[in-house]
């Protein structure tokens, strides 16, 4: 499978003076879980916001699902997912009228929403929980509930903010359980976080510094590359010595 | 042996139903680096709120420098640095009007308050921002600032609630240099983490999960708790190599890393796993297996589970 979902080709993005993304290029293959890492202010969020069509680029361009992000950036909105460590989750829906709310936005019918919260149900393990309150989940299941509201619609590709934030390892191994269970069916997953624990789950990490690529790689070829032991020690490396 | 320089002895805390920490006890050496290490919701910030003095433990009591949270708390408010989770900067003060406001709060002499404040500054490195808003500081730069305030009355004790959550790896290690030069004054230092791998900038860890400890000592000996084997597996399709072994052991003690599965064989369970690693092998299905190190989080989950 070669197929790219994500290209990018000299992309850049200026605030008045201020540039926050300096041409930067990279490729994302379908099914491919990538990993975008950098320190406050490195421009992942403005990356993050322009491949998600909600930012214009200055100049350069690319494609996300095949969708160009300067001219077709609403296909774009329509066809990804993004989950973000603030879930837009409703506390006071139950499990199940959340999922019902995020279908009416994604525009699904009726119908479809009943059978996509089946499907979810099962691979989410929501079981029990569908007719709780949202308030009264627990953090692992909160977020695998947003997860389930990001992939409602079925996206070909899902942004993931800092997924894990907090929750105990044994629920954060289960969420990347299904991270990896929807990459190997074919969609593509961003992710940006801060644990670097987190950062060896991706196929390839793409470390950011002061606007432009730093570095590009599997977690493996990066350790390598850069003569450390872990990916917190690679990042600190790059970022301090650059 | 000299005393310790907080005590915890058997402490209770319920909010409600739900208790928050139960007969919870441990010691801190002075000038020690203690690290609570444990998820949201694990009883971190109410043990950390206790030694504070700011809630009283249901039952058992908790000392520093010897003074008693609950009848001394005065004794212990003076004598510890403080930093909540969500500290509380003003936005609208400038860095020195910030660290002039502590001061003011716990009343530190006129005459000691320039030279401690020049200190803080060279300390912090946030001499070039002294003048700028608070609201203005990128967050690594906030918490340096409340770390500041929290020292303005040259403290012995810190108690730092999840000081680096959500900051970025750099301000991350920049934050933990600046805590490792106050270890070495003789400051000590009661810290919690969310992230893991931070538990080896610490002394001495404690694991805390659900109220209760998991586990207590250096790294060392808490990864020395780790019974069992991390294997390594690499092959061509490693979504196939994780559903096998996960037909053997739990589904959380199997996971896919971007270039290997990692299978945690736990003691009873090595022989099996390591066989069934040797059959796949001879299969074609996995191309090279090696047993590595366990991680801090390994040894979290296989304590989790006992």
């Amino acid at each position: 499978m070669n197929e790219h979902s994500v290209v990018v080709k000299d992309l850049a993005k200026r605030f008045g003076d201020f540039l926050a993304v300096d041409r930067i290029s990279f490729e994302v293959r379908a099914g491919e879980i990538f990993g975008l890492l950098g320190a406050n202010g490195a421009g992942k969020t403005t990356t993050i916001r322009m491949l998600a069509g909600l930012l214009r680029p200055s100049s350069g361009g690319g494609t996300v699902g095949g969708w160009d992000i300067n001219a077709q950036y609403e296909k774009i909105k329509k066809s990804i997912g993004y989950m973000s460590q603030r879930f837009s989750l409703y506390n006071d829906l139950t499990v199940k009228e959340n999922l019902q709310f995020f279908g009416g936005v994604y525009g699904l019918s009726r119908a479809r929403v009943e059978e996509r919260t089946a499907e979810l149900d099962e691979a989410l393990g929501l079981g029990e929980w569908l007719d709780r309150r949202t308030a009264a989940l627990p953090l692992g299941f909160k977020q695998r509930l947003a997860l389930g509201a990001a992939i409602l619609h079925k996206p070909a590709i899902v942004f993931l903010d800092e997924p894990t934030s907090g929750v105990d390892p044994i629920a954060r191994r289960r969420f990347w359980e299904l991270i990896n269970e929807l990459a190997a069916g074919g969609v593509t997953i961003i992710v940006t976080t801060h644990y670097m624990d987190e950062a060896e789950y991706c196929n390839r990490l793409c470390v950011m510094h002061a606007a432009k690529i730093v570095s590009l790689g599997s977690p493996a070829e990066l350790k390598a590359r850069h003569g450390a032991h872990s990916i917190e020690d690679v990042f600190i490396q790059l970022v301090r010595g650059a | 042996m000299s005393d310790p320089a907080i005590r915890v002895e058997r402490v209770t805390k319920k909010h409600g139903d739900t208790v928050a920490l139960s007969s919870v006890s441990f010691s801190v050496a002075p000038g020690e680096m203690f690290g609570l290490i444990g998820p949201d919701g694990a009883g971190k910030t109410t043990l950390m709120r206790i030694l504070a003095s700011l809630v009283d433990p249901d039952e058992g009591e908790a000392r520093v420098l010897g003074f008693s949270v609950r009848s001394e708390a005065a004794r212990v408010r003076e004598a510890i640095g403080y930093m909540p989770q969500h500290f509380s900067l003003y936005s609208d003060l400038t860095v020195a009007e910030n660290i002039g406001f502590f001061a003011d709060l716990f009343g530190v002499p006129k005459e000691a308050r320039v030279s401690r404040t020049k200190e803080l500054l060279e300390f912090s490195r946030l001499g070039p921002f002294v003048k700028r808003r608070a609201g203005a500081l990128s967050g690594g730069m906030k918490q340096k600032l409340a770390l500041s305030c929290a020292l303005v009355h040259t403290p012995r004790v810190l108690v730092l609630d999840e000081p680096t959550t959500g900051v970025d790896p750099v301000s991350r290690r920049d934050f933990w240099d600046m805590l490792e030069k106050l270890r070495a004054q003789g400051v000590t230092i009661v810290v919690s983490t969310p992230y893991m791998n931070e538990a080896s900038l610490c002394g001495h860890i404690v694991f805390i999960h659900k109220g209760a400890i998991l586990a207590s000592g250096t790294v060392g000996e808490i990864a020395g708790l780790f019974r069992g084997t991390v294997f390594a597996v690499e092959g061509p399709n490693l979504q196939a190599i994780a559903a096998r072994l996960k037909d053997a052991v739990e589904h959380e003690l199997v996971r896919i890393l971007g270039d290997s599965v990692q299978v945690l064989a736990l003691a009873e369970r090595r022989v099996e796993v390591g066989t069934l690693i040797e059959t796949m092998r001879h299969e074609g299905v996995v191309s090279q297996s090696r047993e590595i190190p366990p991680g801090v989080e390994d040894t979290f989950v296989s304590l989790m589970r006992e």
